[in-house]
């Protein structure tokens, strides 16, 4: 696994928001094929590094680095790294009344066609594959048409954005809790979704509090996030550990030196 | 924003624009009267009388004045020429008016600065019962309709300098009377073109174009109206000066559409004066979608039970435009219903301003009344002036008012760019929703998507000219 190309190096990251510096020095490396879990207690630092990865303008970076694709991530703006292949699935995903699914997807979909020097998609193409993904997170027809996550149910909103991920075919992703909030059902839809668009070309970080997930969306490396620090990293295996003796020894350790 | 302070003082040493026009009709009282439409004389020769006579009658020195941004003194100051010997501006009005012409209404008439030109279709095809005339080219019986209802909505003109104005230089205006139990199936448009004057030695002049239109709709009768101000002086930037009077006969229903789109200096103020009868209905939809400055006063009196207003608009403000609607809505009478909704995009330095007036008479009982201004303010330059008011005399009514100016959704647009789309084309989509709603209360239905499409290429920036006008 090893010999594959490296997708994303973090290094050294800092980053906060209103002066507070959160992230105080991530070092992270992932590589095609891979899926990380990223997990941590409330606080540790877990959404920052996912809105700062995916250019959330709240954060300031104060230092460090992310090469993705051999691109500097963190010089780019929101939109180019959507281009450049970057999808970050919103542990809150926003509700946008009065923009319809369709014109939200389309406006997407076109807008990195143009930047990858493509004409826009037509119309036949475009309502071909919103159907074909539609299908994928078993996303009803109906949501289309209504504004994008206005009225969705928390499982909906989820599914809508894995729907998202289907559509724009990413490198990395990045699902920020994309558990929270599911019922077990919704919750299986949603990993299954993320399990066949998984290629040994792309990769995907799940950050992530429980360990249940993890039993959809089996993870090849796991790292512990406290206090805006991975301070450790280990194999499917610690997650369980996790699930078994908490984050208290973690803390114990880390708090301890 | 100017503190009342200052704004205080600067009236203490207001010169008054009125002077100006009271001089003309001093000097040239004779000419204004020679060329005004017989139908309207007697009620233009008072309005003279009563402007030279009444010292109280001012553009600047107005309570209302108050956070007022298009301001009447400022804009009514100008030298600005009055045709008063009503020369021809132009003799083409349609090779004027080059914009590609609308497949929604093939009944067409044109105004080119106070002078109407009726499109040969027009004629043609205007159906049985429906008049849309020249005040001086309307036959005796239309004369008889103009006398009967000519400054009666607008009422009194001691209170209100710019309806003194209008009325006492005013010597023609359009006419669009629809008989009883006429329903007119296609709507009518009425575009209106502002050009500046020509001097004799080939310079151009402002102008002022003094308008007036009267619709009248008898008992039962039907029609969708839609009013376009265009505007090309845009190197002599002009003013319009315009009064619609609307009456509404017993279960009647007229939709009007005003749309405006101007070049930068022009001033444009509107005053819509509107009775109406029993159960009858009446929808406007203001679109200021390129306003320069601009003011439409709105007064409504559902004068008997049953009678409906829905009063709707729209702002789209950018760079240095600006944007008044004030909207007074009358319940003179019991078991009438009135909406009301207004939106405003205000950006970079822009201004705009809502002052909504319900007042609910004495033994209005069974009024519904509502009322809302919603604004989304885009710079740190722009201003945003809203001030909802419901004076209420009766019991027994359902009233509310409410007033909302804010920004656009941070995290919507982050949502968005981290799909791809870009901060520009995240904020037009965001605009563009916001305006969604507001939107579809155009009436008629299928003027709908004409004006949605307009708002959105509006918003992308897409800077063509003649857009409006496409759309009505």
């Amino acid at each position: 696994m090893s010999q594959n190309n490296i997708l994303l190096q973090v290094n050294d990251l800092r980053a906060g928001i209103e002066g507070k510096e959160i992230l105080k020095g991530i070092n992270l490396t992932v590589r095609e094929g891979e899926v990380h879990a990223i997990m941590g207690p409330n606080g540790s630092g877990k959404s920052t590094l996912s809105g700062v990865l995916a250019g959330d303008p709240r954060f300031t970076v104060n230092g460090g680095s992310a090469l993705f694709n051999g691109k500097e991530l963190l010089s780019l703006s929101p939109e180019d790294r959507s281009h450049e292949g970057l999808f970050l699935s919103f542990q809150y995903p926003v509700e946008i009344p009065g923009v319809s699914m369709v014109n939200f997807m389309r406006a997407a979909v076109n807008a990195k066609r143009k930047y990858l020097g493509e004409e826009p998609m037509s119309a036949s193409d475009f309502l071909k594959l919103m159907r074909q993904k539609r299908a994928l997170v078993e996303l009803d027809n109906k949501l289309a048409s209504r504004s994008v996550n206005e009225g969705f149910s928390g499982g909906e909103k989820k599914r809508n954005e894995i729907f998202q991920m289907a559509v724009l075919q990413p490198r990395l992703a990045i699902l920020d809790e994309t558990d929270s909030g599911l019922d077990i059902d919704a919750l299986r839809i949603v990993a299954g979704g993320v399990n066949k668009l998984k290629t040994d070309k792309n990769a995907t970080i799940v950050i992530t509090h429980y360990q249940r997930l993890l039993d959809y969306i089996k993870p090849d490396v796991v790292h512990i996030l406290y206090k805006g620090r991975i301070v450790h990293t280990g194999g499917p295996e610690l997650a369980l550990e996790l699930e078994e003796k908490g984050y208290d020894w973690i803390k114990e350790q880390v708090d301890g030196n | 924003m100017e503190t009342n302070a200052s704004k205080k003082s600067a009236q203490g040493r207001c010169a008054d624009a009125l002077t100006q026009y009271r001089v003309l009709l001093a000097q040239y009282g004779a000419v204004v009267a020679q060329h005004t439409a017989r139908s309207i004389a007697g009620v233009r020769h008072e309005a003279a009388t009563e402007l030279l006579a009444n010292s109280n009658l001012s553009l600047c020195d107005t309570d209302k004045a108050e956070n007022h941004y298009a301001d009447l003194n400022v804009m009514f100051a100008p030298d600005l020429g009055v045709n008063i010997n009503r020369l021809p501006i132009t003799t083409e009005a349609q090779s004027l008016f080059r914009c590609g012409v609308p497949a929604l209404s093939s009944l067409i008439g044109v105004t080119v600065n106070d002078t109407f030109h009726p499109t040969d279709r027009l004629v043609r095809l205007l159906p049985e019962g429906v008049t849309v005339t020249a005040f001086s080219k309307a036959s005796s019986a239309d004369e008889e309709v103009i006398r009967r209802h000519y400054g009666k909505a607008a009422g009194n003109i001691n209170d209100n300098a710019a309806l003194a104005l209008n009325t006492a230089l005013a010597q023609d205006g359009v006419l669009v009377h629809v008989s009883a139990g006429v329903k007119v199936d296609k709507p009518i448009q009425l575009i209106n073109i502002l050009r500046n004057m020509t001097a004799p030695d080939g310079t151009a002049l402002p102008a002022l174009a003094v308008r007036r239109l009267l619709v009248v709709l008898e008992r039962g009768a039907n029609l969708d109206l839609m009013v376009c101000d265009h505007d090309m002086s845009q190197d002599t930037p002009s003013a319009s000066l315009r009064v619609t009077e609307i009456y509404l006969d017993t279960d009647s229903s007229l939709n009007l559409c005003e749309l405006e789109e101007s070049s930068a200096g022009t001033s444009r103020h509107v005053m819509t004066f509107a009775r109406q009868n029993d159960n009858s209905r009446l929808s406007v939809f203001a679109g200021s979608l390129k306003p320069s400055r601009t003011r439409n006063d709105f007064t409504v009196n559902l004068n008997r039970p049953g009678a409906s207003v829905d009063l709707n608009g729209m702002a789209i403000l950018d760079g240095n435009r600006i944007a008044d609607n004030c909207t007074t809505v009358l319940h003179n009478s019991e078991h009438c219903h009135s909406d009301q909704a207004f939106k405003y995009l205000v950006n970079d330095a822009a201004k705009g301003a809502f002052h909504g007036l319900i007042r609910v008479a004495e033994g209005a009982i069974g009024t519904s009344a509502y009322q809302s201004n919603r604004n989304i303010i885009g710079g740190a330059d722009a201003v945003m002036h809203s001030q909802p008011q419901l004076e209420i005399y009766c019991d027994d009514v359902k009233c509310s008012h409410g007033s909302a100016t804010g920004q656009l959704d941070e995290n919507a647009l982050f949502y968005m760019r981290s799909r791809g789309i870009d901060l520009p084309e995240a904020r037009s989509m965001l605009m563009n929703a916001f305006m969604a709603d507001v939107l579809e209360k155009v009436n008629p239905e299928q003027l709908r998507d004409r004006l949605r499409h307009l708002v959105e290429r509006r918003l992308s920036g897409a800077d063509e000219q003649c857009g409006a006008c496409t759309g009505c």
